[in-house]
């Protein structure tokens, strides 16, 4: 069998290595310095079988409302042009940038105690409803999944060739039965996978929505365990239990079919046959849309007032937060783009193993590692920094290897035979030829480093919050003004840097 | 002298076998039917296949363990020869330069290059600011530009149309054999052939003929050349 030709060296595999190198150490190599602190014997009291089943059953429950609830919304915005749908499919996206800590505010000026459905149900006469606890865990964990859902459904509406649709049509058979059951069948045990993989690693809507002994993850429980107990075996024992829960869900998701999050091409509209149903289109159109935009109307709602008092120390903390993002984001692109150019199965391998890691147990093995040496405190932006990067690494790296295969699958033939290899190739073929989705995957990791609050209510000391956790604390000392305050000024600089980076991307691109 | 000895080449149900030389300055076609190897031939000579068997050597020198930039070779592909985001100029100077570093002496190269192909002033345009011709003028200029003794052309003209293809064709003529270099084309069109090669070489089954003068197999061709001709 003839194969490439041998002598071709097209790009440097060197970096590629000690990106994968990195990514290793600090999932797997965190991982083993918490099973060394364990003293790797497992002994899991009634609290921590409590957490695990929670977790467990939570994301399950998360999963599968979110699954359930976007088949109409998906069916609907499949078959039906209207006014806003374009927007609407847009909005779909903007959770995945939306700091969990921002979102958490609108939800609690909705459904908290002051919120404005307590305000109509008292007007009817009946008692309030309470956002904390298992069921504001779940709520939240839908607002954020639900818009995944619909789009990843959506996309398999869509990928039914209309074909299919007019012969169902001309042989009066049932499109449900025929058509739509098939592909659902074919979509949502990914999604349902995607999303269960996602809210087992819940750390920020536990901590501000969950806790007590009904209503704590493992993720939770972690961080009580190094941070109030300062007992890091316990909580080490935690973490090798969680990446065992992660790894087992993402085997899951690869036996489930990933599906794919990022696509685009959503704007078309099946060709739909059948009379009727368009009320119930309307309906769940009109409900969800509800569902996703009063929590995001109330951030601003809440947030305006607040503005008028944002509490001290706040923009110290913008300024940790952006140098924390920008140095992620610059880190992350730089292992997406090493590791896209090396190829081969470590490669492909270190591009998914942080969807298997938590965040929490990152932190917590290096809290292990580092602790006998320098005081966690002291490396805590660093640390942050650091995690956030792994951590976005697989969004990113799915945004830029395939752009990177592309520029290769066009133009590597030409870069060949002028000989362009190592720094001359980035520069002449594959930098210009990605520099749009290079920008997105930018905006990504900064917008996901900005929100995050993870690893740094592990480590931070008093003078080192970032945003999220800053918000953290007003919201545990009961001053939700200020927070939501601080949750506007957040959004508005995590949407600003996704802006500015994808907006780099495509100014000047050349075809 | 381009030689291919013993060559060998499988890709699944696909074989190629070729055993030949190929004279210094002679223009040769490759022709034959879709999908009997035309364009394999050229891959494996130009090093972007690395042979079953065999070896391709150039005056002497096995060329088979080295790198397409490493061989006395340039090649023009059906599409994709320039780089669409990077002007005329740089696409020209990575052909003098992997590393596409300009300087004085280099820009006047490059300006003599783009006014021999009839591209004066044209260094600051993208591909895309260029008709499908003038990118094939830039292409060759590239290719002169590189200066190496073996030219292989896959199809390079084939988008344009048949009299844009035939100027194209009597430039690559002029400015690149002219200057004593070997031409090993493919081509689809006899009239190509007829036009521009004194040699042709036929692609079928499974194996690549030696090269044979073209005036007197296009005046009788062999059966397979026939039957490809549909005469």
């Amino acid at each position: 069998m003839a194969a490439g030709a041998v002598a071709i060296t097209r790009g440097m595999r060197w970096p590629g290595g000690i990106a994968a190198g990195l990514v290793l150490a600090l999932t797997l190599g965190t991982l083993g310095a918490v099973a060394w602190r364990a003293g790797f014997a497992l002994r899991l009291g009634p609290a921590d079988w409590a957490a695990i089943r929670f977790t467990v059953w939570q994301a399950a429950l998360s999963a599968l409302a979110s699954v359930v609830l976007a088949i109409p919304v998906a069916r609907a915005l499949a078959r039906r042009r209207f006014p806003g749908r374009a927007a609407l499919v847009t909005l779909l996206g903007a959770p995945f940038i939306l700091p969990v800590i921002v979102a958490v505010i609108g939800l609690i000026g909705v459904f908290g105690r002051g919120g404005i459905l307590n305000d109509a149900l008292g007007l009817a006469g009946l008692g309030p409803v309470s956002v904390y606890g298992w069921h504001g865990v779940v709520l939240a964990h839908v607002f954020f999944n639900l818009p995944l859902a619909v789009r990843l459904i959506l996309q398999g509406w869509l990928s039914i060739p209309a074909e299919r649709f007019r012969l169902a049509a001309s042989l009066g058979a049932p499109v449900g039965r025929l058509l739509e059951g098939p592909m659902l069948r074919a979509v949502a045990p990914g999604a349902f996978a995607v999303i269960f993989l996602i809210c087992l690693t819940s750390f920020a809507v536990a901590l501000t929505l969950g806790g007590g002994p009904r209503a704590t993850t493992v993720e939770l429980a972690i961080y009580q365990a190094v941070r109030f107990d300062f007992d890091l075996g316990r909580a080490a024992m935690l973490a090798v239990v969680q990446f065992a829960l992660c790894a087992a869900a993402a085997l899951g998701l690869r036996a489930a079919g990933a599906p794919e999050a990022l696509g685009a091409g959503l704007d078309r509209v099946v060709e739909h046959h059948a009379p009727g149903g368009r009320v119930i289109d309307a309906l769940a159109v009109t409900l969800a849309a509800l569902f996703l935009m009063t929590p995001l109307a109330m951030i601003l709602g809440r947030g305006l007032p607040g503005l008028a008092e944002l509490p001290g120390g706040l923009w110290p903390a913008a300024a940790r937060s952006v140098a924390v993002a920008l140095g992620a984001t610059a880190l992350t692109l730089v292992m997406a783009l090493a590791l896209a150019l090396r190829g081969g199965a470590l490669a492909r391998l270190s591009m998914l193993l942080p969807l298997a890691a938590s965040g929490l147990v990152m932190g917590t093995g290096l809290f292990v590692l580092l602790h006998p040496f320098v005081s966690p405190r002291e490396v805590a932006l660093l640390v942050t920094m650091l995690v956030n990067a792994v951590m976005a690494l697989p969004f990113a790296a799915r945004v830029i290897a395939p752009a990177v295969a592309q520029a290769e699958a066009g133009h590597g033939r030409l870069a060949d035979s002028l000989g362009l290899q190592g720094l001359a190739r980035l520069r002449w073929l594959i930098l210009p030829r990605i520099r749009r989705p290079l920008g997105f995957a930018a905006g990504l990791t900064a917008a996901l480093s900005m929100g995050d609050l993870g690893v740094i209510a592990l480590f931070a000391g008093d003078g080192q919050a970032t945003l999220p956790l800053l918000m953290v604390r007003l919201m545990s000392a009961y001053r939700m003004e200020q927070a939501a305050g601080v949750a506007l000024v957040l959004l508005a600089i995590s949407l600003a840097l996704f802006w500015i980076f994808d907006r780099g991307g495509r100014v000047d691109a050349a075809a | 002298m381009l030689r291919l000895e013993g060559l060998e080449i499988r890709q699944g149900d696909f074989a190629l076998s070729a055993d030949w030389a190929l004279s210094d300055g002679t223009i040769c076609a490759v022709m034959g039917p879709s999908g009997g190897g035309k364009s394999t031939l050229l891959a494996a000579i130009a090093g972007f296949l690395a042979p079953d068997g065999g070896r391709v050597s150039w005056n002497g020198r096995d060329l088979t363990g080295l790198s397409p930039a490493q061989r006395p070779i340039s090649i023009l592909f059906q599409d994709n020869n320039l780089f669409p985001h990077l002007t005329i100029e740089r696409n020209l100077a990575l052909g003098i330069d992997p590393k596409g570093r300009l300087d004085a002496g280099r820009r006047d190269r490059i300006a003599k290059v783009l006014e021999r192909v009839g591209l004066r002033g044209m260094e600051g345009r993208r591909p895309a600011a260029l008709s499908g011709g003038q990118q094939s003028r830039a292409a060759l200029a590239r290719v002169l530009l590189m200066d190496r003794p073996l030219v292989l052309l896959d199809e390079p003209f084939a988008a344009l149309g048949p009299g844009l293809r035939m100027e194209m064709l009597d430039l690559a003529r002029t400015v690149l054999a002219g200057e004593g270099r070997t031409l090993l084309m493919v081509s689809h069109d006899p009239e190509d052939a007829a036009r521009i090669a004194s040699d042709i070489v036929l692609v079928d089954a499974r194996r690549a003929e030696p090269p044979k003068p073209a005036g007197p197999l296009l005046a009788d061709p062999p059966l397979a050349l026939r039957a490809y001709l549909g005469r």
